[in-house]
């Protein structure tokens, strides 16, 4: 008994130690990138590596598949948009405005599609995202197609103007690190490890007393308000909301970026949104062919490295990442 | 012409028509979905896809190789089940024990690969396919014109679904398949190849897909993405419906297609949403789905 407590103990602080060793490493990128990066590049990076996160809480922790998430990215990159265009909000008030519309959403969404398991639920949140779709194409505070553009970036707390992409960069950073050990937090906390003994095995979970419903549920929402959070940071930076954001190939994109990075790591969804986006940068005068290029990165990801970049790494230096 | 509920018949009718067009499709895709899924548990993502290719094939015999409609509409659903089989034994296979959402992820995977190409080589824009001449014209049936194509649409696709559903339920064959469903184990210590059933059934239920592409490429414009849109409103029908039952698929299928036709007469600005409403309150009162099984 007590053997087996220490071991869990040393392989807590094993854990810890990689997972923060990778994190500083991570921090310390961050920081000289942008003298090396195009700093409009990281930033678009940034925000899809905390949508690829917050998917990854809900996929990669509670096993559950939503191939809607562009529902809550989108409708809250709207609501940034027209919070900071027309109702003239500081930038942080209208971020906070698109992630306050992903929760509601996230809510409404979630209370529906958890009551159906496994596939279904994958369908009915790639439905419900859909129909959310045509509302933004009906609805006249979007623009249809052209959505809503020369969103103002504004000032900062009402201070700091984030015209400079520098000042807007660290602004993009901060949000991006902070949501990053929130979800951190999240994974290793006590409702954490009831998350993944749902992934594990649901019916032995609900016999132990615990309402995996209601654990569904708060992951559910959590992990689509931080995806709002990225969003609302998107059309902030961008200065842009439209319907690309909303539409099922979105939904598509950050299962990819999940996918590539590693499925249920720590890392994985920002080293995968770094991966795709640039991928998308570089080849993006070859068209069409950017989509069947991620397509095979799909099948080959199912069907030869299912762990991702970050999980084969891990796997092979047998450490946690 | 006279009035129903303020509406002139004309409209009313015409909407209804349309309607049972959509129908037939809802219930033709999600029909090859509910078997597909029954035998392999994975929803294929590449129904879309496939639908799409059958659309293109049917378009590349009449314009490349001369081979009208009815020859397109044997060899179209042959071809893409052909392929389908080959797409089972080299990548499907390989993920039956693992989560079913591999297959999802795999399946979409193959679908931007299709989608893609022809996007490539296409466009975005629909390249029209002529109403085989046989099927040409229409029927004045009083209160509405009736394009015999139209017909033609509505009447196959019933006597495929009857035939599939026949075939299911009603035949050994049908009797071996709902049994491989049940346990496959079983099954297979019955002296019953299970794995080629399998194989078999994934080729049949895209086959079907194919079937109803060719039979769509009239109506609608043959393009790259007639599939990828469709396929998301089928999945909404099956999680209406419930994928346990073959009668299942093929009422919701035509039900919720005269109500999205409806839809169109009544409050045309929710015509595109309704199916995914009714999909909510499905899921509301009756959480399995209307036919389904509580899993």
């Amino acid at each position: 008994m007590n053997q087996a407590v220490s071991m869990h103990v040393a392989s807590q602080s094993a854990r810890s130690r990689s997972e923060t060793a990778a994190f500083l490493l991570m921090v310390a990128f961050l920081v000289v990138a942008p003298s090396v990066i195009y700093p409009l590049f990281l930033m678009k990076v940034l925000c899809f590596a905390l949508f690829a996160c917050a998917f990854n809480l809900l996929l990669g922790y509670v096993g559950l598949l939503s191939f809607g998430h562009a529902l809550y990215f989108g409708w809250a990159s709207y609501v940034s948009a027209h919070a900071a265009k027309v109702w003239g909000l500081t930038p942080e008030l209208a971020i906070l405005a698109g992630a306050a519309t992903a929760t509601v959403l996230g809510v409404i969404a979630g209370s529906l599609a958890i009551r159906r398991q496994g596939i279904y639920f994958a369908m009915i949140t790639l439905a419900l995202a859909q129909m959310m779709y045509f509302f933004a194409i009906q609805a006249p505070f979007t623009h249809g197609e052209d959505g809503i553009q020369a969103v103002p970036r504004g000032r900062l707390f009402g201070l700091i103007s984030l015209a400079d992409p520098m000042a807007m960069y660290a602004v993009v950073v901060v949000i991006f690190l902070a949501c990053f050990m929130l979800i951190y937090r999240i994974i290793y906390s006590p409702f954490g490890e009831v998350l993944k003994a749902i992934r594990e095995n649901e019916p032995r979970a609900i016999s132990l007393g615990y309402k995996t419903d209601r654990y569904k549920l708060v992951a559910f929402v959590l992990s689509a308000t931080l995806a709002g959070v990225a969003g609302g940071t998107k059309a902030i930076v961008f200065q842009l909301a439209s319907l690309t954001d909303v539409y099922w190939a979105m939904s598509g994109e950050v299962v990819l970026m999940t996918l590539v990075g590693g499925l249920g790591t720590v890392f994985g969804p920002a080293v995968g949104a770094f991966v795709i986006i640039a991928m998308q940068n570089y080849l993006a005068a070859f068209g069409q062919w950017v989509m069947v290029i991620q397509g095979s990165i799909f099948v080959a990801c199912v069907m030869l490295f299912r762990r991702g970049i970050v999980g084969e790494i891990a796997n092979l230096l047998r450490i946690k990442l | 012409m006279f009035e129903i509920f303020g509406i002139p018949s004309q409209a009313l009718f015409g909407q209804l028509l349309i309607g049972l067009i959509n129908g037939s499709f809802y219930a033709l895709l999600s029909l090859g979905l509910a078997v597909i899924f029954g035998m392999l548990n994975i929803i294929n993502f590449t129904h879309g896809a496939q639908y799409m290719l059958g659309a293109f094939i049917a378009f590349f015999l009449l314009h490349y190789a001369g081979l009208n409609y009815w020859a397109a509409l044997v060899i179209a659903p042959i071809v893409v089940g052909l392929t389908g089989i080959l797409v089972e034994r080299v990548l499907l296979q390989w993920l039956y024990k693992l989560d079913h959402l591999y297959g999802l992820l795999l399946t979409f995977g193959l679908a931007l690969i299709i989608e893609g190409v022809f996007r490539n080589f296409f466009g975005s824009s629909g390249l029209p396919y002529r109403v085989p001449d046989s099927l040409q014209g229409g029927q004045n049936l009083g209160f509405m014109f009736l394009p015999n194509y139209r017909a033609w649409v509505i009447v196959l696709s019933l006597i495929v679904c009857f035939a599939t559903w026949y075939l299911i339920e009603r035949t050994r064959l049908g009797a071996y398949l709902r049994a491989a469903t049940e346990n496959p184990t079983l099954v297979r210590a019955f002296g019953i190849n299970v794995p080629r059933m399998i194989t078999l059934t994934y080729g049949f239920g895209v086959g079907l897909a194919a079937l109803a592409g060719v039979m769509a490429a009239p109506i609608y414009n043959v393009s790259p993405q007639m599939g990828a849109d469709l396929i998301i409103v089928v999945f909404a029908v099956v999680v209406i419906g419930g994928m346990g039952s073959i009668m299942g698929a093929i009422v919701t299928g035509f039900g919720l297609g005269i109500i999205e036709g409806l839809t169109k007469v009544f409050f045309p600005e929710a015509s595109n949403t309704v199916i995914f409403v009714i999909m909510a309150i499905v899921l509301l009162i009756r959480p399995a789905g209307l036919f389904g099984r509580r899993t």
